[in-house]
């Protein structure tokens, strides 16, 4: 097991308190409530359809919901009074299917929304990119285009482009299920490195070895309700519902 | 009207007409330029609209947009030469009242071909940016709107060389564009077949010279 | 604004009539024009999925010369030039003894210029029919003409109801280039309205809402159709914008 540096692991980051969705007349999310304190590392899983992107997706705003209260760094993500595209800013997000904007070079799509919405000077952000390029070890691909990379490599700088906004806190929607092996671990070992440096992480996954190693604390959801919320140890040694211990074992086999 | 043979072709009236047939050719360029230019802004503009959340400014859009793509263009013409100077209360130029005809006309359907643009862009794209902190505004501009125009520029092109061929309806109201400058000259000489078959040839070479055009244009989105 | 509403005009005689009158020749215009291109669409659409290189060729050199050249000159073209360049007798024909001259040209114009888009639209359904059913088709010992009768043009016409209705409905729609030859369609009786009384505005409209009904009938057709016509496990083939 890695070694972890632990921030001040005390103060939540992200509250989620009795959220309900529905789609249609469907009920997708069923009361979910968690915390997410700083430096955390949290893991949700649980089988197809649980809701576990949906409710990732809740967390800044790309999802609404019609109960219950969200709230990230203290601000509440239902209110009016709330800016989301600020609030944005500050939660970092990577998507399954990586999205990076095909007509524009890698070093654009890392620079635009820090250029745009933190109005930051442009020679100071293209360097901090090609840092950050550099730590996830794609220096030298500023200048290429999205489609010029494999996928592995074109995570990798979806990554950077949401850790180049400066986030509080890092959602990550099934970021290597798209992947082949070998793609999985390059972006695998970046997201561990992230995790080591104390980043708040919410990590949406089937990755189990990857959440065992890494995690803290584990959500494990079905049908839009939240079954356990444990230590990560404690989840994957003793599992305490029943369907909880199904699953790890299903997972674990492998 | 003289009887023709084949083996007759003279080439006379044509070359001595050259000056008025080259007049309307411009006319119909500047027409065809204008109409281009005017009907993408306008129909970029209704395609926002069409797309846009507000239900009211949506179904306006919409209902331009039905209403002129279920009319002749000749109709419209008509309608723009006969409304225009009554609303301006003066009387205006063919060419001015023609050109707002084309544009409202044209925008219709270039509403269509933004709007198809847009929507193949593909949806995380717009979660991607929101997830950045861009606008929606910034959004649009700086993500959704260049990847739709790269899309849709095969089908812009192929609209465009439409336009420049409709221009030629500008013969209802007796603008003087190429083919009614054609048509002028073959009835003041006497020799429609000729010179109808010279502008045959004009359009056919310009129209398959825009067809290369649209061809690279395809080539370079695979690339 | 200095305008005299008179919507009576267009209740009035001959005015009523010449609109109504205006209104048949368009339907009647239209669907001729419409028959024709179906029937040589659909045959050079198959000539240039044909694996005869000539047939391929013809088939392309039809659609190049029909579609790039604009609707108006190829009336003229069928008006004043055919006549002329034709042998004697034939022209002679066309320029004496052809009833309803102006109506007819104008019915082979249009159907001729259509039948180049029809041609598209049947080719672009023929190839995503896909090879295979070709294949499948002249494996089971039909012959190709056979094969395109009972299999792929059958196929090819369902995948691309939606482009083939918009075509149909573009059919009226181009019908009204036919008054320059001076065909008495439509268009042409709501100008004629307004040349003898003025009433530029009444006459107009009423062409529209014409026109406008053409479009609403089509378009519910369109929906009746692909119902109809919708093969399952096949993405349609896209329309022509």
């Amino acid at each position: 097991m890695v070694a972890m540096e632990t921030g001040n692991m005390t103060v939540p980051v992200i509250t989620i308190e009795n959220v309900d969705k529905w789609y249609g007349t469907t009920q997708v999310l069923s009361q979910c409530s968690t915390s997410i304190n700083e430096g955390e590392v949290m893991v949700i899983c649980g089988p197809s359809g649980s809701g576990k992107s949906t409710l990732l997706k809740c967390i800044n705003g790309l999802e609404r919901f019609q109960g219950g209260e969200i709230s990230v760094q203290g601000e509440r993500i239902g209110s009016s009074r709330t800016n989301l595209h600020r609030l944005r800013a500050r939660v970092g997000m990577v998507f399954q299917s990586f999205e990076l904007y095909p007509h524009l070079s890698i070093l654009r799509n890392i620079t635009l929304a820090p250029i745009k919405v933190a109005k930051r000077d442009r020679a100071e952000v293209e360097a901090t990119a090609i840092a950050l390029l550099r730590r996830v070890g794609l220096a030298g691909y500023e200048h290429q285009r999205p489609s010029q990379l494999s996928g592995g490599q074109q995570q990798r700088v979806a990554i950077v482009r949401a850790l180049a906004m400066s986030p509080a806190v890092m959602l990550f929607d099934e970021p290597t299920s798209a992947l082949d092996p070998e793609m999985t671990k390059e972006v695998l070992d970046v997201m561990t490195d992230l995790a080591g440096d104390g980043m708040t992480m919410v990590i949406v996954t089937h990755e189990m070895g990857f959440a065992r190693r890494v995690g803290h604390r584990v959500l494990f959801m079905e049908r839009g309700i939240i079954i356990e919320d444990t230590a990560c140890q404690a989840f994957f040694d003793s599992p305490s519902s029943e369907r909880a211990r199904a699953f790890v074992a299903q997972v674990l086999q492998h | 009207m003289t009887g023709f043979s084949i083996g007759a072709f003279d080439w006379g009236p044509i070359l001595h007409n050259l000056p008025a047939l080259w007049a309307g050719m411009q006319l119909t360029l500047v027409l065809t330029f204008l109409a281009i230019l005017g009907g993408f802004v306008l129909g970029t503009l209704l395609a926002i609209a069409q797309l846009s959340s507000v239900s009211i400014v949506a179904r306006a859009a919409t209902l331009y947009v039905s209403f002129f793509r279920s009319i002749p263009l000749i109709l419209a013409v008509f309608w723009f030469y006969f409304l225009v100077p009554l609303l301006l209360g003066r009387p205006v130029g063919p060419f001015f009242s023609v050109l707002v005809g084309f544009v409202f006309f044209e925008g219709a359907y270039f509403a269509e071909i933004v709007r198809a643009g847009i929507q193949s862009v593909r949806r995380g794209q717009i979660s991607a940016a929101y997830a950045t902190g861009l606008t929606a505004t910034q959004t649009l501009c700086y993500v959704v709107l260049p990847q739709a125009f790269r899309n849709m520029l095969p089908v812009l092109l192929t609209r465009s060389i439409v336009i420049f061929q409709d221009t030629s309806l500008a013969f209802v109201v007796s603008l003087t564009d190429f083919l009614t400058a054609t048509s002028i000259v073959a009835d003041r000489d006497g020799r429609p077949v000729e010179l109808y078959l010279f502008a045959a040839a004009v359009y056919l070479t310009l129209s398959s010279i825009a067809d290369l055009g649209v061809r690279w244009s395809q080539w370079k989105l695979a690339t | 604004m200095h305008y005299h509403w008179h919507w009576d005009v267009l209740l009035q005689q001959p005015y009523s009539t010449w609109l109504l009158d205006g209104f048949l020749v368009t339907i009647a215009l239209s669907l001729i024009g419409w028959a024709i291109a179906m029937v040589l669409g659909t045959l050079v659409g198959a000539m240039r999925t044909a694996s005869s290189p000539i047939m391929r060729a013809a088939g392309a050199l039809y659609v190049r010369v029909f579609r790039n050249i604009p609707l108006l000159l190829q009336m003229f073209l069928w008006f004043f030039v055919l006549p002329e360049i034709l042998p004697d007798a034939a022209g002679h024909f066309l320029k004496r003894d052809l009833p309803y001259p102006e109506f007819t040209t104008a019915a082979l114009c249009l159907g001729c210029y259509t039948a180049s888009r029809v041609a598209e639209i049947v080719r672009a359904g023929i190839l995503s029919a896909g090879t295979g059913q070709r294949i499948a088709a002249l494996a089971s010992g039909m012959s190709t003409i056979q094969a395109y009768r009972y299999v792929l043009l059958p196929l090819a016409f369902r995948l691309t109801v939606p482009p083939l209705v918009s075509e149909f409905l573009s059919v009226f729609k181009n019908s009204s280039v036919a008054l320059t030859i001076g065909v008495f369609e439509l268009t042409n009786q709501a100008n004629q309205i307004e040349n003898y009384t003025f009433q530029g505005f009444e006459a107009y409209t009423a062409a529209t809402v014409l026109y406008a009904a053409i479009s609403f009938v089509c378009l519910r057709g369109t929906r009746l159709l692909s119902r109809h016509a919708s093969v399952g496990g096949m993405i349609s083939a896209g329309g022509a914008l």
